[in-house]
């Protein structure tokens, strides 16, 4: 990054301007060019793919009618936003109404800065990155408290509280499930923690021992609780809620609360990759730098979007958790849990400090009987349905 | 059991029942959608693959209608019009209006039973979108018609024949309660909707 600016002062493409000015002009096109190409694309196509995963799951087709299978679903529905009219509650507090979507979508593009999607490729490598990561999602709250506050309605204000109380409570399993691969590394960097594991994955901290096996999946649900996602979106939740904080909105501020929302769903991918499944780690198959960068970045994309599908199927799976339901998840199971871990991790570290090899090995070939056991069980289901198999994504 | 007990059993049943759900949402991924993606992308038309029985918009066979009003009379919404008039030497009686506002109709069935020949049935058309409501009354006299005579014996007219046989049959399946009902199993061994293309083709004709 500072290279490229000392480049480009050095060229002179900008004649006499101050240096701060030049790296000013180049962040904040560079940054344009992420945000506006990569993430609110992703949010738009995340939410056709979900929509047609969900279908599959209902035994549905989904949306397949505008563009091939339905693929441009996602820009006629943005511009049909964007063509709705904005409507502003008079009794609502008209400034906070206004400025609510835009720190929801903050809390959205700010992570983007660390994210690590090979290894040169990232904009801000900090050595404080997972702690940034967490710091700057969690503005989300003061954005949907803000839009429930503001909006002069029961319905809003229940919405935005619940979600405050639900993302301050799952905060604290999550950073408690991020400290056990901070002990294990010693380090907050995004690219150090990746660089502390390996491609295969025995090597993954996922696998590096019981206790950060179970912190990798508490940090899974906590995210999507944090998230907002099913089964913890209680604070849309329209059976009680009408759309909880997004009641008052339209046209394209409402647009703006879901798009963070399936845009969140690439930064909780993202970080449980880098954590626990070795992040952009790639084989070294070739010398050549560019070569590498493509492959690793091919690498994370693959991982970070299927965890990105597992969300989707498990909002097509479970039901919504009831409010006392979702606090003692959180209070009762997870907070205790991710103690243990804790310390268990602690202790591990303190009798293997380079970690143990054979540990490996042994969890990676139990998520392995995992993993058959559930395909057997997905064989039995199919079996009992006695329908024919159809494995085409498309009908 | 002791509360230790019971939370390490929730544990373990939240981490099974979500695993066995899971199974079988992964399982509906290797299953075919049962979408019928109507009213385009479908092999034939939904009306062909209606049952017999099934209550659409109705249609009135005028050839066979004996203007005795038992269906303007049935009808509980007065949809149906009929204007009838004999006329006193000829003792022929000329129908000049029969018209059913669609908007009306609730697709009760009740003014098929008391028909005669059948001609007043529902058919398997359900599509009845239009602009105006106007277009929803369907006139089906346009130059006034001489009614059907029922005769003795069989049906001599090579016309009006296959007309009245679908008259009657429909008579007997719908009409009579059901008693005649025989299982589905078609007579003549066309089906019915095959039955209704053939007159069509005919009427084009």
């Amino acid at each position: 990054m500072q290279e490229l600016i000392n480049n480009i002062v050095a060229a002179g493409t900008f004649g006499k301007m101050p240096e701060t000015l030049v790296a000013a002009i180049v962040i904040i096109v560079l940054s344009a060019v992420v945000f506006l190409g990569i993430a609110f694309p992703f949010a738009g196509i995340v939410s056709w793919v979900e929509r047609r995963v969900w279908a599959r799951i209902q035994s549905r087709v989904g949306p397949n009618r505008v563009g091939p299978n339905g693929f441009l679903q996602w820009l006629a529905d943005g511009v049909k936003h964007v063509c709705k009219e904005d409507v502003i509650p008079t009794d609502s507090d008209h400034q906070l109404f206004k400025i609510a979507p835009y720190l929801v979508v903050l809390a959205f593009v700010l992570p983007w800065a660390v994210m690590p999607f090979s290894s040169s490729l990232i904009l801000a490598d900090m050595n404080v990155g997972i702690l940034y990561m967490t710091s700057v999602t969690a503005i989300t709250v003061v954005g949907v408290l803000m839009a429930g506050w503001a909006s002069n309605d029961k319905w809003s204000l229940i919405g935005g509280i619940r979600s405050a109380a639900q993302i301050v409570s799952y905060e604290i399993p999550a950073g408690l499930s991020i400290f056990p691969v901070v002990l294990m590394t010693g380090t907050l960097s995004m690219q150090g923690i990746i660089r502390a594991q390996g491609w295969a994955p025995q090597h993954w901290f996922l696998f590096a021992n019981p206790f950060t096996f179970v912190a990798a999946n508490i940090l899974y649900v906590s995210a999507l609780a944090e998230g907002n996602r099913t089964p913890f979106d209680l604070p849309e939740a329209e059976s009680e809620l009408v759309a909880g904080f997004a009641t008052e909105y339209s046209g394209m501020r409402y647009l703006f609360f879901f798009m963070a929302e399936w845009g969140n769903l690439f930064i909780i991918g993202a970080i449980i990759t880098t954590l626990f499944l070795g992040g952009w780690q790639f084989p070294q198959v070739s010398n050549n730098a560019v070569v590498m960068n493509i492959l690793q970045l091919i690498t994370f994309n693959v991982k970070v979007l299927f965890l990105v599908f597992v969300s989707m199927w498990i909002r097509g799976t479970l039901p919504r958790v009831r409010i006392d339901q979702l606090m003692s998840l959180c209070w009762k199971y997870f907070v205790p849990i991710s103690f243990v871990n804790m310390i268990g991790t602690a202790i591990w570290v303190a009798i293997w400090p380079e970690g143990n090899s054979v540990a490996g090995y042994i969890m990676f070939a139990l998520g392995i009987v995992l993993a058959v056991i559930f395909i057997q069980r997905v064989m039995y289901y199919l079996r009992r349905s006695r329908m024919e198999l159809y494995f085409r994504p498309t009908i | 059991m002791g509360a230790v007990a019971e939370y390490f059993d929730n544990i373990k049943n939240t981490v099974t029942t979500i695993f066995e759900g899971m199974a079988v949402t992964a399982s509906h991924f290797m299953r075919k959608p049962y979408t019928v993606q109507y009213p385009d992308r479908i092999p034939v038309r939904v009306q062909d693959t209606l049952p017999y029985r099934y209550r659409g918009i109705l249609n009135v066979d005028l050839e066979i209608c004996t203007g005795c009003l038992a269906c303007e009379r049935a009808c509980p919404i007065d949809c149906i019009v009929i204007a009838c008039e004999k006329d006193q030497k000829t003792k022929i009686l000329t129908i000049s209006q029969f018209d059913i506002d669609i908007i009306k109709c609730m697709y009760c069935g009740l003014c098929s039973e008391p028909c005669p020949t059948g001609a007043i049935h529902h058919t398997s058309e359900f599509e009845g979108a239009d602009f105006s409501t106007e277009s929803m009354i369907r006139r089906f006299v346009t130059d006034p018609i001489d009614a059907y005579k029922p005769k003795k014996g069989p049906e001599t007219d090579e016309r009006i024949a296959p007309i009245l046989n679908r008259g009657m049959r429909y008579v007997n399946e719908f009409a009579q309660g059901g008693e005649a009902w025989n299982g589905g199993v078609v007579d003549d061994g066309a089906a019915a909707p095959g039955a209704d293309d053939e007159e069509e083709a005919a009427a084009k004709q």
